[in-house]
């Protein structure tokens, strides 16, 4: 009796010290930092490093396309023009509100799981807006947005669905590849949702040519317009 | 015919494919050549007679060689050297000119080879004529040869060579000159290369050389037992050797091909190289047996595994999962798959592992692990019904699922190219059929036998797959199915140095 006592009691101060741990301040994402300059290139291989991500929005997680949909929809974004939202603007999403942060990812893609762990956000059965803006130099035809994601996505160009991944799936570059577009001269406003059941999450995006060649030469910028 | 044969062979997916269209019917072919935008092979037969075909699947009997040779016959020298006959020639392209050489037998083995020269194929052309180049090389009836059966090759290094002979004694090599197609050294003698064969052809690649004959006895039908043999050798001059290093002077040789399916007797092979790494080759078969036995024409892929050319078969009508060579993802309609066989909830850990629903802990006795009954495939019946309007296609991981099954049929009456029909590829169980559309993109869409819905697949040099629109709306160029990312497909211009464009068809 006495051992199970002890045992109660030590479960007990292990579940304290577990909620002041999550509490507490996580130190911030390793591969994620504040957005330095108005603008950032792509890198050599056309990966887009600067997004706006939205805090985690709880949904079911589940991936078909019909789960997808729903979560979609549970976790609508209100505002769907050409207009970023700036760092630290706060949406209600379902009733909840959630803050937008701008980063700067060091690698060609976007940790999503650090992104959430950082701020003591949760990482499983949650919905990531990320958005951001890319600036053309002149029209391009025939070119594709090319994305990894984990897992599931919705990805959006200048308004128009380019690309739909479903079912649990890593983030793989140049996974999901749309059909040929337009980027028009001047900003072209990204915009995706990454639904993630569990583990990692993250995603990877960049334009690529006719011959599936990386473009190059594009800029990003989250400046309000 | 063709649709009679259709329906039997569409449920034999390991059979060889139907054999050509039209008038082929035909003995000893020629190399199939092009010449003007139409493929041409001379057969043996009474003045060497023609075949040809606008698109090298339906072919026509067009006339005989001779009855363009001033005097509608062999020369008379090559009449002396031989004899009247005229048999199994071959044909080469090289600068301006034409050159075919043809058997011309007298009482074998005594016998000869003639030459005739031309500027083109085209019957209809004013240009059109052949000059007798009279006797290249002959056998005397007693020597070891019998001077029939040639086969030319223009080597990498700009030299030119025929092969000839048939059973008695060797198969010969003497070198040409390129610009008058006579021999370039007549004071040397041949070179014994092969032996106890016939219907010899060199063919070169990446520094071999590729000596196929064709073995066995011809002209029974049924009951010939021709099969294509081959050796190689670093040196033009041989030796030739097989694949167990056996000597084809000696009798040695690997098979390239035999009798397969409803074709007996294969031989004459013929390298039809259509460039961008697709090969064919041509032959004849001595029995087809879906034409009453009789010899006819055919043109397969042509193959190469481990420094040996295979011989590849045209597509049979089935079902198929058309696999990206680039990303290992299939192609799909893109619907919501459902599992093969339902949903099944997954039912914890290991027996003993302790996780809910896992049997009994450890210490207890382990149920004993049980097997269920057989899953049945997945039918488009099951599914199709649930599944909506949508006509987009995509690439995902393979699930034997209803919607990642494409029957790919011949149409009948759409033509083709060399070696097999346009194709239909529709999602097995539907009217779903794979779809050009503008743009150089796809989708699925009812079946109506429109240009953009019609397939060209060629098999390539790996053994995978080029599959290719008959048109695209809104332009002329020439397009093939093409994976633009683990889950894109789309179409784009063939590029041979890339596995965008490659494509595995397998059983779902």
């Amino acid at each position: 009796m006495k051992t199970a006592f002890a045992l109660v009691m030590l479960a007990l101060v292990a579940s304290i010290d577990g909620a002041r741990a999550q509490d507490a301040p996580r130190p911030p994402a390793a591969t994620l930092t504040q957005p330095k300059g108005a603008t950032q290139p792509v890198d050599a291989r056309g990966f887009i490093h600067r997004w706006l991500v939205l805090e985690p929005v709880p949904v079911a997680g589940r991936l078909t396309e019909p789960a997808v949909q729903e979560a979609l929809k549970l976790g609508a974004l209100p505002g769907t023009g050409d207009a970023l939202p700036k760092n630290g603007d706060t949406v209600t999403v379902n009733g909840d509100s959630y803050n937008w942060h701008a980063l700067d990812t060091t690698h060609y893609n976007v940790n999503l799981y650090h992104f959430a762990w950082a701020l003591s956000k949760p990482t499983s059965n949650v919905l990531f807006w990320v958005e951001t803006a890319v600036d053309a130099p002149r029209e391009m035809t025939g070119v594709r947005l090319a994305i990894g994601s984990n897992a599931a996505s919705r990805w959006w160009l200048n308004g128009e669905p380019v690309i739909a991944l479903n079912d649990d799936r890593q983030s793989v570059i140049d996974d999901g590849v749309s059909r040929r577009l337009t980027l028009r001269a001047g900003r072209n406003v990204i915009r995706a949702a990454v639904i993630n059941g569990g583990g990692a999450t993250d995603f990877c995006a960049r334009f690529l040519d006719e011959a599936d060649k990386p473009i190059e030469g594009l800029s990003v910028s989250l400046l309000a317009r | 015919m063709l649709r009679k044969i259709l329906p039997c062979i569409a449920v034999a997916f390991a059979l060889p494919a139907i054999a050509l269209d039209g008038e082929i019917i035909v003995h000893d072919p020629s190399t199939v050549i092009a010449d003007a935008g139409r493929y041409y092979t001379y057969g043996t037969g009474n003045g060497l007679p023609i075949l040809s075909s606008e698109d090298g699947w339906t072919w026509r009997r067009s006339g005989s060689l001779m009855s363009a040779v001033p005097g509608g016959k062999a020369g008379a020298e090559v009449l002396a050297r031989g004899g009247n006959n005229t048999w199994a020639p071959d044909i080469i392209h090289v600068g301006d000119k034409f050159f075919v050489y043809y058997s011309a037998p007298g009482t074998q083995p005594k016998s000869a080879i003639g030459l005739l020269i031309g500027r083109t194929l085209d019957p209809q052309s004013a240009d059109y004529q052949w000059e007798d180049g009279g006797p290249v090389v002959w056998s005397d009836g007693v020597e070891d040869s019998n001077a029939i059966d040639p086969g030319v090759l223009l080597g990498p290094d700009g030299r030119m060579w025929l092969s000839y002979g048939s059973y008695f004694g060797y198969i010969r090599l003497v070198e040409l000159d390129p610009s008058t197609g006579k021999r370039r050294y007549p004071e040397r003698p041949p070179v014994n290369i092969a032996i106890n064969s016939e219907a010899s052809i060199l063919i070169h690649r990446d520094g071999w050389y590729y000596l196929l004959v064709t073995h066995g006895s011809c002209c029974q039908g049924a009951n010939s037992t021709y099969n294509i043999r081959m050796g190689r050798s670093r040196k033009v001059t041989g030796p030739y050797l097989d694949n167990m290093g056996v000597d084809m002077i000696e009798g040695g040789g690997k098979l390239f091909a035999g009798s397969r399916g409803r074709h007996v007797g294969p031989g004459h092979f013929g390298l039809l190289d259509l460039g961008q790494g697709v090969e064919k080759f041509s032959l004849h078969y001595e029995a087809d047996l879906d034409r009453g036995g009789v010899s006819v024409l055919d043109i397969r892929p042509l193959l190469w595994r481990d420094g040996w050319p295979v011989a590849g078969d045209n597509v049979v009508a089935g079902t198929y999962t058309i696999e990206s060579a680039r990303t290992g993802t299939v192609l799909e309609l893109a619907v919501q798959g459902s599992p093969v066989g339902g949903f099944r909830q997954r039912r914890g850990g290991p027996p003993g592992s302790g996780i809910a629903g896992s049997g009994s802990p450890p210490g207890g006795s382990p149920p004993e692990p049980q097997v269920g009954p057989p899953v049945a495939d997945q039918e488009p019946a099951q599914v199709a019904a649930n599944w909506p309007a949508t006509s987009d296609v995509r690439l995902a991981p393979a699930m034997l699922q209803a919607q990642q099954k494409w029957l790919i049929a011949p149409v009948a009456g759409a033509g083709g190219y060399p070696g097999a029909p346009y194709y239909r590829i529709t999602i097995a169980g539907t009217e779903r059929a794979l779809t050009a559309t503008s743009g150089a993109e796809l989708s699925a869409r009812p079946f109506s036998a429109t240009p953009e819905q019609l397939w060209r697949i060629d098999q390539l040099t790996d053994g995978t797959y080029r599959i290719s629109p008959k048109a695209v709306p809104g332009t002329d160029a020439v397009f093939a199915l093409s994976a633009a990312g683990s889950s894109m497909p789309t179409l784009a211009k063939f590029d041979p140095a890339s596995d965008r464009q490659r494509w595995l068809l397998g059983a779902p």
